[in-house]
């Protein structure tokens, strides 16, 4: 069977404009949760759309879009590919969207509601639906392969990758996947509190805690990562000089216990880990560490941790630098991919996000730590009982380099 | 070897069909279930029609509680499924819930309740720094669409890969088609996959009245939904949902299930052209069909029936006469095409699903539902659209199309079982 390899990497992320920005904060453990309007949120600092989008199309669209847009160009630039050099059927685009256009869905609807019809805009029929990002990166880059769009909330940045390989396995060499989501608009992130798993302190600090013994929910932020996936052999044609690493093994399950309450136990987390570890073919003893999906709500925080004793067996390397940004939503999954990659790169490993009080027996990287691996496994969960796990592989020698 | 799929179960709720055999009754009388809207005062739009369910989610065995945290499509989709599943005969204690999967397409999820919360919490839209106080426990719950896999997910313990496919007005097709990859790739035996939207709310209203997508024949409703016609006008929105139970065929003849057909092929393409606006070549479209018929190891001339997006807009009914001129060939003359959407009218992302649901009736009871209100064919559509009447034919292969905002083209190929 084919492998997809990922040879570009894009990030729009609370911690960088850029996939080596948001590699060097991460390692520098660097906090950028803030409060804002009366909540603790992940901003992208200094994100604007007109930097990256042209204004033509920026009115037509939502942050979030912005954002994939972005995060997408700068992917492909690293990967060296451009769509237009080849067939245009031989590129999908399959992205993760857990929310839409927030801003743009609340700017419209307030302007029904407050003044009639004739203020909503022509654009709003295109703007926030779920496949918006995904086609207005079809039409920008001229993509006419299978494309689609995934929304399981946390876990679509993951279910988007097994979607890439897939499309990939069947025959389509190139797929531009990953995710972006901008909830942090008013209406998004009332809809958001509801759930009841945000943390509602007010302090950067005391807020999103992952696997800490005062974990007290959830912090929302918007970002994500672009990834530019290809079959390895169609990259390897094409001369490509830079692999990430490969998407080994995919899974996802459902814990499909109840709409309202979590699971009693994490059985099915743990299968979707076993599924992904069996799919790549490979023992839990060889890989070298896991980035969890550290939700940071005790209990499925100490479900996460259940599962990854039970995995493994042993005290594996944990880290979820996520703690330093917040939650990305579906943009979530695909940054810790992207994170994931860079620590198999340069074998080095970052800590766990804003963690001061270790709250469970697992070893949870403190320090940055140089971990030389070819294996790491990456969790990401939905709310609602979505479990997915991806195995990365180092890139191989084959005649290609490690990114960079 | 191969792994195919075959459908065992098929659930509908539609406009004017509450479910499966109320919905087929009505394509084949040709009846339209397009009228004034009755949701809310509709007269501030520009179209002031739809396609609505007269749903009563009580009577469908839903529970309040259900009812309270789901959106509108949700429970569309819960009851679609209900339906499927039974007539599948699947015992679920007997179905190992790991190779059970759930793939449900919508386009727009739960608009309907993200408006009504928002009107709630805005002060009728005078705030933009909405109230949080006056928001309901569920909505979290009831916006994200990744929701409506999660209860299918729970009410038949599905424990197998999740999935909401989110695609435009082609998500019921690749929604559908990403559950036969499930299949055929080997992840699951099992795939409860449909599609679901609820868009009929002022602001879908008004987002299509301003770009005019939408048919104003406000003065005769229950013609204006008018596929392939000269004096159409745009497309007449619909609300509804259908499930199909995709099985192994292994799996399915292993515990003698009664088999309804195959689901022989699946491609989908962009056109990378426009996000509403269609070239008038219909490439993409024809690419993704004869593709799927590649699959399908069918020759273009194999296909009887082509059901069409037929949405009832200009650009949509040239684009896809075309796309069928281009992969078919001389035989798109010959072949009928018709499109269910003059009389269920177009209920984006769920339309796929409830038109591949008419495809497994009509391959099954040999009957092809019509293209209501076809008087005068746009001489530029010039094939066999099967006006008004349904028309009684063998069928052994049917296509199924369908093209969205975004550029997303999609074909399903379904086939008479054969081993």
């Amino acid at each position: 069977m084919s492998r997809a390899v990922v040879t570009g990497i894009g990030v729009v992320a609370p911690s960088g404009l850029s996939t080596e920005e948001h590699w060097r904060s991460t390692l520098a453990g660097d906090l950028h949760v803030s409060c804002h309007d009366g909540m603790l949120v992940g901003q992208v600092p200094g994100f604007a759309g007109e930097d990256h989008v042209d204004p033509r199309l920026i009115i037509q669209t939502d942050r979030w879009t912005w954002m994939s847009l972005a995060a997408t160009r700068m992917a492909l630039e690293d990967a060296k590919y451009d769509p237009a050099a080849h067939d245009p059927y031989l590129t999908g685009v399959v992205l993760a969207s857990g929310s839409g256009g927030n801003e743009f869905g609340q700017r419209e609807i307030q302007a029904l509601w407050s003044r009639g019809r004739t203020a909503v805009t022509a654009y709003q029929s295109i703007a926030w639906f779920y496949a918006a990002s995904a086609g207005q990166t079809s039409i920008l880059h001229g993509t006419k392969g299978p494309s689609s769009v995934l929304v399981s909330e946390g876990a679509g940045g993951l279910d988007s990758l097994g979607a890439a390989r897939r499309t990939i396995r069947r025959g389509t060499p190139a797929v531009i996947a990953g995710g972006t989501e901008a909830p942090l608009s008013p209406y998004a992130l009332v809809c958001q509190s509801t759930s009841g798993l945000l943390s509602t302190s007010l302090d950067p600090r005391a807020g999103y805690k992952p696997f800490d013994a005062d974990a007290n929910g959830w912090v929302p932020a918007e970002g994500g990562a672009v990834l530019v996936v290809e079959d390895a052999e169609a990259a390897a044609e094409r001369g490509v000089q830079q692999v990430y690493g490969e998407i080994a093994g995919y899974a996802a399950t459902h814990d499909a216990y109840h709409p309202e309450d979590p699971p009693p136990d994490c059985r099915h987390l743990v299968r979707a880990m076993r599924k992904a570890l069996a799919d790549a073919a490979v023992t839990p003893d060889e890989v070298g560490f896991v980035v969890a999906d550290g939700a940071g709500t005790p209990a499925l925080d100490a479900l996460e941790a259940h599962a990854i004793r039970e995995v493994f067996g042993r005290p594996v390397p944990v880290t979820a630098p996520q703690g330093f940004v917040g939650r990305l939503c579906s943009g979530g999954a695909a940054l810790t991919v992207a994170t994931a990659l860079l620590a198999l790169r340069d074998g080095i490993v970052p800590a766990v996000g804003n963690l001061s009080r270790p709250g469970h027996d697992l070893d949870l990287v403190r320090e940055p730590r140089r971990i030389d691996t070819d294996l790491a496994l990456v969790n990401a969960r939905g709310f609602g009982g979505f479990n997915s796990s991806v195995v990365l592989r180092r890139a191989r020698e084959e005649g290609v380099h490690h990114g960079r | 070897m191969t792994r195919r799929t075959v459908v065992t179960g098929v659930g509908v709720v539609a406009p004017g069909g509450a479910n499966r055999r109320e919905f087929w009754e009505m394509l084949t009388a040709g009846r339209t279930a397009t009228r004034r809207i009755t949701f809310f005062d509709p007269t501030q739009f520009r179209s002031q029609i739809a396609a609505e369910c007269d749903f009563d989610p009580y009577r469908a065995g839903l529970t309040a509680r259900e009812v309270h945290r789901n959106d509108r499509f949700t429970q569309f989709a819960l009851v679609a499924a209900d339906e499927a599943v039974a007539e599948s005969g699947l015992v679920l204690d007997a179905v190992d819930g790991e190779r059970l999967a759930v793939s449900i397409g919508s386009a727009v999820g739960a608009t309907t309740r993200l408006e009504d919360e928002y009107v709630t919490v805005s002060d009728h839209g005078r705030e933009w720094y909405v109230d949080e106080r006056y928001a309901s426990r569920f909505l979290y719950q009831a916006l994200v669409p990744s929701s409506a896999a999660t209860e299918l997910a729970c009410r038949f313990g599905a424990h197998g890969p999740a999935a909401v496919v989110s695609t435009g007005c082609t998500s019921g097709l690749d929604a559908v088609g990403y559950g036969h990859h499930l299949i055929e790739d080997g992840d699951a035996d099992v795939v409860i996959a449909g599609a679901a939207d609820a868009p009929i709310s002022p602001i879908s209203m008004a987002c299509f009245d301003a770009i005019r997508a939408t048919s104003a024949r406000n003065d005769d409703p229950e013609h204006a939904s008018r596929p392939f016609d000269a004096t159409r006008d745009g497309f007449v929105m619909g609300e509804g949902a259908a499930v199909l139970v995709l099985e192994e065929f292994e799996h399915a003849r292993r515990r003698g299930a009664e088999i309804f057909c195959e689901l022989a092929g699946f491609a989908n393409r962009c056109n990378a052209f426009h996000m509403t606006g269609l070239r008038p070549d219909g490439v993409e479209m024809a690419e993704a069909i004869t593709h799927a018929l590649d699959q399908a190891r069918l020759d273009p001339t194999a296909v009887d029936y082509v059901n069409a997006h037929g949405s009832g807009t200009k650009q949509n009914d040239r684009h896809e006469t075309a796309a069928f001129k281009r992969s078919l060939g001389q035989h798109a003359y010959e072949v009928p095409v018709s499109s269910i959407k003059s009389m269920v009218g177009h209920s984006l992302g769920a339309i796929g699903a409830i038109e591949l649901a008419a495809c497994v009736l009509a391959l099954r009871y040999g009957v092809i539902p019509p293209t209501a209100n076809l008087e005068n064919p746009d001489p530029e559509c010039d094939l066999d659209y099967v006006p008004k009447n349904a028309r009684e034919q063998h069928l052994d292969a049917v296509l199924s199309v369908g093209s969205g905002f975004g550029g997303f083209q999609s074909a399903v190929v379904l086939r008479r079982w054969s081993r």
